[in-house]
C-alpha cells in the first residue's frame, strides 16, 4: 500500500506547512486574531529548518523586516487579519514599486475597526486591490479548504518569486481555524518556483533592467557582491530614483504588464456542475462551501444550478466571468461582505446576465439555505 | 580630483548631493564612509538602510549595499536585512522626524533587542524635506513652519531615549566634529549589539532661518562652542555648563547580541539531529 501523507490540520496550519513546503525560511509578524496560529507554528518550526522567526513590535514593522529579508535572498512571509491588513499597505506599494517578492497572508475578520475580531468576513477584498495608493499590480488568492491553504500558499510564493511582487492570501477566520483531513502531496507532485537571478561575475548589474521581450527583471540578493539600490520612489533601470515622465510611464506600465501579459497565468478557479446551469452562483473562500452545498440542494430538486468558484481574487478573472455571464441567465455572487466582489462581476457580466447578490457582513457565515432561497428568489 | 575615500566608497556619478549649501549632512555622510573605509570592510558586505528625509537620501550615493525604505520604517527593515543575514554590516541612516517621531516605536524596540545595528541620526532639529515644521527634537519654545508662535513640545534628548531602550552604545557627535563622528561610528561597528550615534546636523536653510540662527558658519560655530565634551565635563563647574550639550560617549556596555540568540536557538535543533 502507498504511504499516504494524511493529517488533521487547521488551514492556518496548513498556510504554513504549505508556505515551508514553497521554501519559506523567514516570518516577521505581529500577532492578530484570527491569524496568531500562523505566526505562532512558523516560530516553532523555521528555528528547526534554519530559518528566521521575528515578532516585530508592530503590523508595519512585521511587513518591513519581511521585505527587508527578501532583499537577501531569503523567501518571506508575514500574515495579519483587518487591523494589521490596513496597517501594512503602505509597505504593500513598497514591495510593489520596488519588486520585492513576498507574501501577505490575511484571515479576515469582521469590520471596519476591531469590528468582529473572531468572526469570518471577507470584507477586504477590494482593500487587496486598493488598499496601498496609487496604480500597481495586486495578485491575491483565496482558498476554500485547508488542502487548498496549503495548495495556494504555495502558489503564492511561486508568483511572488516569478514575478518579483507581493501576493495576498485572503483566507477567513473559519478557512483558517477549520481542521480537516488534508492529504499532503509529494515533493514530485509540487511545483517550486524561485526568483531568477543575475549571473555572477556581471561588469554591471542593473537592478530593475529587463531584456527584450521580457517583465521582470532579475533580482541579486544583498552581500552577493552587486551593489545596487533600492528605493521606493520612482527609479529608472539602475534603480536610482528619477522624476522623468517617460521613466515613471514606463515603469508603472512595466508593473503591470507583468499581470496584465500572464493573467492565464494567475487565473485560478474551478467550476462546478455549470455545464447546463441557468443560475450560476460565484463564491469564493468559505463562503463558496455554502454554495457548492447549495448547488447539490437546488439540483436535487432539479433546479439547474452551478458554481464558479475563482481562487484567484485579483486580477480579476474577467475572461471567465465574462463566459460565465454569457451562459448563465442569472447570476448570483454570494460573499460575507455588503456586496464587494459583486461590483466586478456587473462591470464584466451586466449585459449578459441578470445579476444579483446574496451577501451577509454579520460575522456569520452564509448558510446554504440562504443561498437556495436567493436561487428560487431570482 | 576627488579624494580617494570619494572615489573607492560613493557612487561618484550620483554627485553632488542634493542637500542645501550649508547642510551638514554630507559632512556626517562623509564621516561615516570614512568609518567604514577605515574598519577595512569589504564594501560588499556593507548594508545601509535610510528612512525618507533629507538624512535618508544618503544611501543613494555610498557605494554599498542600499536600501531607501519608507517614512520611520529604517529600522523595521534594517532588523529583517540583519537577522536574514547577520554577516551584513547594518547600518541605518535616519533622521530626527524620520527616528524619533514616525519611527520612534521600531527605534525602541531595536535597541531593546539589542541587535547588531549601528543607527546614525542625522538630527538638524526640523523636518527639513517639507520645508521646516517642527521636530521631535526642536528645543521647546523655538519655530518652526508648524509652530510659528514657537514649539510648546518638549524636545527629545535621543541619546537618553535610546540608552533607557537598551542600546549598548549611545554616543553624540556633531557635523562640526567630523573626526569624532568617525571614531564613534567606529566604536559603533565594532560594538556587538544596538549602537546609536547621534550627529547633530545644522540646517540653515530652514531651523536656522525660522529662528534667526545665522548662517551656515554661524551655525556650526554653535556647535563648536555650545558642545562640551561628556568627559571634559565632569571637571567643569556648572556654571561652565549654562546652556552647553554634551558630546562624547555616553554609555558603552555588553549584552547579548540577537541575531547570536537566535543562531543559539538554530543550532540546539542542528545538534539534536
Amino acid at each position: 500500500m502507498e504511504n499516504k501523507n494524511i493529517k488533521l490540520m487547521q488551514g492556518n496550519e496548513a498556510c504554513v506547512e504549505g508556505a515551508l513546503t514553497a521554501g519559506m525560511r523567514f516570518f516577521a509578524g505581529y500577532p492578530i486574531t484570527p491569524s496568531t496560529e500562523i505566526a505562532e507554528i512558523s516560530s516553532l518550526r523555521l528555528p528547526k529548518v534554519g530559518g528566521k522567526f521575528l515578532q516585530m513590535e508592530d503590523e508595519i514593522a512585521g511587513i518591513a523586516a519581511t521585505i527587508g529579508a527578501s532583499l537577501t535572498g531569503l523567501k518571506s512571509m508575514t500574515a495579519t487579519s483587518g487591523p494589521g491588513f490596513s496597517l501594512k499597505q503602505e509597505n504593500i506599494g513598497y514591495a510593489s514599486i520596488a519588486e520585492i517578492p513576498c507574501v501577505i497572508v490575511n484571515v479576515q475578520r469582521g469590520g471596519p475597526s476591531t469590528g468582529l475580531p473572531t468572526s469570518p468576513a471577507q470584507g477586504d477584498i477590494m482593500q487587496a486591490k486598493w488598499g496601498t495608493h496609487g496604480d500597481h499590480p495586486v495578485i491575491a488568492l483565496s482558498p476554500s479548504s485547508v488542502r487548498e491553504t496549503f495548495d495556494l500558499t504555495i502558489k503564492a510564493f511561486n508568483y511572488a518569486e516569478k514575478y518579483r511582487m507581493p501576493v495576498m492570501l485572503l483566507t477567513d477566520e473559519v478557512i483558517g481555524h477549520m481542521r480537516e483531513k488534508i492529504e499532503i502531496p509529494t515533493a514530485d507532485e509540487i511545483e517550486i518556483i524561485d526568483r531568477v537571478k543575475p549571473e555572477s561575475g556581471l561588469d554591471k548589474y542593473n537592478p530593475y533592467e529587463v531584456n527584450e521581450g521580457e517583465l521582470v527583471p532579475k533580482m541579486a540578493s544583498y552581500g552577493e557582491g552587486y551593489r545596487f539600490h533600492v528605493t521606493g520612489l520612482v527609479h529608472d533601470e539602475t534603480g536610482f530614483p528619477s522624476n522623468d515622465s517617460n521613466v515613471a510611464g514606463n515603469l508603472l506600465d512595466r508593473l503591470m504588464k507583468k499581470i496584465d501579459n500572464n493573467i492565464e497565468d494567475i487565473s485560478l478557479y474551478e467550476e462546478y456542475r455549470i455545464d447546463d446551469a441557468e443560475t450560476i452562483i460565484i463564491a469564493y473562500g468559505s463562503t463558496a462551501r455554502s454554495a457548492k452545498s447549495a448547488v447539490d440542494m437546488a439540483r436535487e430538486e432539479g433546479l439547474k444550478v452551478g458554481l464558479f468558484r475563482p481562487m484567484t481574487i485579483w486580477p480579476f478573472l474577467d475572461k471567465q466571468i465574462t463566459d460565465v455571464a454569457k451562459k448563465a441567465d442569472n447570476i448570483i455572487v454570494a460573499e460575507m461582505n455588503l456586496g464587494q466582489y459583486v461590483n466586478e462581476v456587473e462591470r464584466v457580466g451586466n449585459k449578459y446576465a441578470n445579476i444579483s447578490k446574496c451577501c451577509k457582513a454579520n460575522g456569520e457565515l452564509i448558510t446554504p439555505d440562504e443561498i437556495l432561497a436567493k436561487i428560487k428568489e431570482v | 580630483m576627488a579624494s580617494a575615500l570619494v572615489e573607492n566608497h560613493f557612487r561618484s556619478n550620483k554627485l553632488p548631493h542634493i542637500w542645501c549649501p550649508g547642510c551638514g549632512h554630507g559632512i556626517i555622510m562623509r564621516s561615516i564612509v570614512e568609518a567604514i573605509d577605515e574598519l577595512g570592510y569589504n564594501k560588499d558586505d556593507v548594508c545601509v538602510v535610510s528612512g525618507i528625509g533629507c538624512s535618508s537620501r544618503a544611501p543613494g550615493y555610498m557605494d554599498y549595499n542600499t536600501l531607501h525604505t519608507l517614512h520611520g520604517r529604517a529600522l523595521a527593515y534594517a532588523t529583517g536585512v540583519k537577522m536574514a543575514n547577520p554577516k551584513l554590516k547594518v547600518i541605518v541612516i535616519t533622521g530626527d522626524g524620520d527616528c524619533a517621531a514616525i519611527g520612534g516605536n521600531h527605534l525602541i524596540h531595536a535597541a531593546r533587542r539589542n541587535i547588531d545595528i549601528t543607527t546614525v541620526v542625522f538630527n538638524n532639529n526640523i523636518y527639513g524635506m517639507t520645508g521646516g515644521q517642527y521636530s521631535p527634537t526642536t528645543p521647546t519654545g523655538e519655530k518652526g513652519t508648524t509652530a510659528p508662535f514657537g514649539n510648546i513640545d518638549k524636545n527629545f534628548d535621543l541619546c537618553n531615549l535610546a540608552k533607557a531602550a537598551g542600546a549598548t552604545y549611545v554616543a553624540r557627535a556633531t557635523a562640526y566634529h567630523a573626526n569624532m563622528i568617525t571614531k564613534l561610528v567606529k566604536a559603533g561597528m565594532e560594538n556587538k549589539g544596538f549602537s546609536f550615534v547621534e550627529a547633530v546636523s545644522v540646517c540653515p536653510t530652514y531651523y536656522g532661518r525660522k529662528n534667526k540662527k545665522g548662517d551656515a558658519v554661524q551655525m556650526m560655530r554653535y556647535l563648536k562652542d555650545s558642545s562640551v565634551n561628556v568627559k571634559a565635563a565632569k571637571k567643569l563647574p556648572k556654571e561652565k555648563l549654562e546652556g552647553k550639550f554634551f558630546i562624547g560617549e555616553f554609555h558603552k556596555v555588553e549584552e547579548p547580541e540577537y541575531t547570536e540568540q537566535y543562531q543559539k536557538i538554530i543550532d540546539s535543533f542542528q545538534k539534536e539531529r
